[in-house]
């Protein structure tokens, strides 16, 4: 993959590091041959479809399944022959995991007292857990006693307490309403800055991935189809499944051949000629051009500026902060231009001509 | 349909007070029989007494039967949840081969007819040799109430959240200590309902009790039946309404301390 990630990847000490496992159910392959690693203190998100196989690799890190191939290490040590309670990661539950019958600061202690530690210690790192999580005041409750978002920052004190390696949430916001969601995701990364701990977030919500993570792994089948920054992962997918899951993107059929150093694609009347350093992979025949709605403009038809092809107005949509135009083009295709100023909707009505301008430097072709 | 929709709920109204009416009806013929005064059961009585009242609190084998329903019932219902609760989670939390066989095993005595337990194990005590002492009526009773324990914990097993299990491991807790710390106080309300309610149904069967007890081991239910073959005075009737009032007052007080919020408490800990 890209020279940034290899550089990540070898760069600091690895605190997390899965290395070719596998783990089947009955004739699916959940998690297929992945391998990646993890530095310390680093935010990693596993993103992905349902069934794409992110929480099973999270079992996998936490013990709660055996790999049946490879091996998992944590700080360079191999974990595999170890059981959960043996291992020393804490777990953030989609539905938080809160034990009823206990209160918050019972909850938040039970890690501390499985190890042991003495009264006073756990009573005094207890309330410093509450303190970071900003309920302090919470001990004496009981979980149901709070609300989702509080339950959620319980749990979360409950899994730090224990000062683990490593820390897993399992779609820890998925439970809370939207509002809250935003503001939980930004205390949630103020914590892991200040903790500094290695982190392995699941989600399958892509702006919560982007708007979080460190980097991002998106998993498809099993597999980690790429493991890069949000920035890297939006303008440059590694393939056709990352480029049409992340955001919204425009699939443009054609047929592509070589041209001396460059790559020629064609449908109908429109000719694209791109560096054959921007085309991963040999050979002719039909491809798709992926371009994201924001890459491309609407601007006069016929003249140079339309470099991609000219087309009608077939639809608008307006979105508040931007128009789409949906527009079909002459040699058949159906695109969505992001126009970002409202007079766009006057002055590209519907059944209007235009032609579109393609910033071909976010384009990918597959 | 909007007279239909207007009749359906003075209908459905109807409906559920003539069963109450008809499962309770009985019950209060004979608390009203037990205070008449004549030496037969009449209803409506046509003079008032409470002298069969103290005929059954003194009756020798009515006292007897208590104290020997008691101690059977406790003995019963005790093991029964011990039996229970590990059958329960056996079948939970471990799939094996034959797991749905002790399932059915253990909820069979559902559908077996006490009478054929009963004989049952009549006829196996006497072929080992053993008396029909009080070990073969705890016996009996142990098989015939396991299944309802182990149901009443099934379902309180149910209801909990096998993340907490994992969230528990995953904090450094052992298997047994999950299960002491974790399950144990989760399924305290089930089991209690549990051992109540094997308690109630061992101190009142009678079917196959009334095979494996003799003089000195009669439980309450078969002495009353021993009465009635010669007796026919309200002093049943008395008797009948002491237990219906202990019954009630029973689950009343049960339902307060260890009641229904507890239990769907740990429903709804989402």
């Amino acid at each position: 993959m890209s020279a940034a990630e290899t550089r990540q990847g070898a760069e600091g000490d690895v605190s997390l590091s899965v290395d070719r496992v596998v783990k089947s159910f009955g004739d699916a392959r959940a998690v297929d041959d992945v391998s990646l690693k993890v530095r310390r203190g680093e935010f990693v998100t596993l993103l992905g479809p349902s069934g794409c196989g992110k929480t099973t690799l999270l079992n996998l890190i936490a013990g709660f399944l055996a790999p049946e191939s490879g091996e998992i290490f944590i700080d360079g040590a191999p974990i595999s022959g170890l059981s959960p309670f043996e291992r020393n990661i804490g777990v953030v539950f989609q539905n938080y995991a809160l034990f009823p019958h206990m209160t918050v600061a019972e909850n938040v202690g039970f890690g501390l007292k499985m190890r042991k530690v003495g009264k006073a210690e756990v009573e005094r790192r207890v309330q410093e857990a509450l303190e970071m999580v900003r309920l302090p005041q919470m001990g004496d409750r009981r979980p149901r006693q709070l609300s989702g978002g509080q339950q959620q920052r319980i749990a979360l004190a409950r899994a730090l307490v224990i000062r683990p390696q490593l820390i897993l949430l399992d779609e820890p916001f998925s439970a809370i309403d939207k509002n809250l969601r935003a503001e939980m995701q930004v205390e949630l990364k103020t914590i892991q800055r200040q903790v500094g701990i290695t982190t392995i977030f699941v989600t399958h919500d892509q702006s919560e991935a982007l708007s979080m993570s460190d980097r991002i792994a998106v998993m498809s089948q099993g597999r980690v189809q790429q493991l890069s920054e949000p920035i890297e992962l939006y303008r440059r997918p590694a393939n056709s499944f990352v480029a049409s899951f992340i955001g919204e993107i425009n699939r443009l059929a054609c047929t592509r051949r070589r041209d001396a150093d460059c790559v020629l694609l064609e449908h109908g009347a429109v000719r694209l000629r791109l560096p054959a350093a921007r085309v991963p992979g040999e050979g002719t025949g039909d491809s798709m051009l992926y371009v994201r709605p924001e890459a491309l403009r609407a601007v006069d038809p016929g003249t140079p500026e339309a470099n991609l092809c000219d087309g009608t107005v077939d639809a608008q949509v307006y979105q508040g902060t931007h128009v789409d135009l949906i527009v079909k083009a002459d040699n058949g295709w159906l695109l969505r231009v992001r126009e970002p100023g409202f007079d766009a909707l006057e002055r590209w009505p519907v059944g209007a001509r235009l032609g579109v301008h393609a910033d071909l430097a976010e384009a990918c072709v597959y | 349909m909007r007279l239909a929709d207007r009749l359906a709920r003075p209908v459905f109204v109807a409906i559920v007070a003539l069963v109450l009416a008809f499962v309770t009806l009985p019950s209060l013929v004979v608390v009203v029989v037990a205070f008449g005064d004549k030496s037969i059961m009449m209803f409506p009585p046509d003079a008032w007494s409470l002298r069969w009242f103290e005929r059954a609190l003194t009756y020798p084998d009515f006292r007897k039967g208590m104290v020997n329903g008691l101690y059977i019932s406790a003995w019963a219902s005790l093991l029964a949840v011990a039996v229970g609760t590990m059958g329960a989670y056996a079948i939970d939390r471990f799939r094996f081969r034959g797991s749905a066989l002790l399932e059915s095993l253990l909820l069979s005595p559902l559908v077996i007819p006490h009478f054929t337990l009963g004989v049952g194990l009549l006829i196996l005590a006497s072929g080992l040799g053993l008396s029909r002492g009080y070990a073969v009526v705890v016996l009996c009773h142990l098989i015939l109430v396991v299944p309802f324990v182990m149901r009443s914990v099934y379902v309180s097993l149910k209801n909990i959240d096998p993340m907490l299990e994992r969230a528990a491991a995953s904090l450094g807790a052992r298997p047994l200590t999950v299960f002491l710390r974790i399950h144990l106080p989760l399924l305290a309300p089930g089991l209690a309902g549990g051992w109540l309610f094997a308690f109630i149904l061992s101190f009142n069967e009678f079917t196959a009790t009334l095979f494996v007890t003799n003089n000195t081991t009669q439980t309450l239910p078969v002495a009353m039946y021993n009465y009635v073959r010669e007796y026919a005075d309200p002093t049943m009737a008395a008797l009948s309404a002491l237990l219906i009032g202990i019954t009630a007052l029973f689950l009343v007080v049960a339902n307060r301390f260890l009641g229904l919020d507890r239990i769907l408490s740990i429903g709804s800990h989402r």
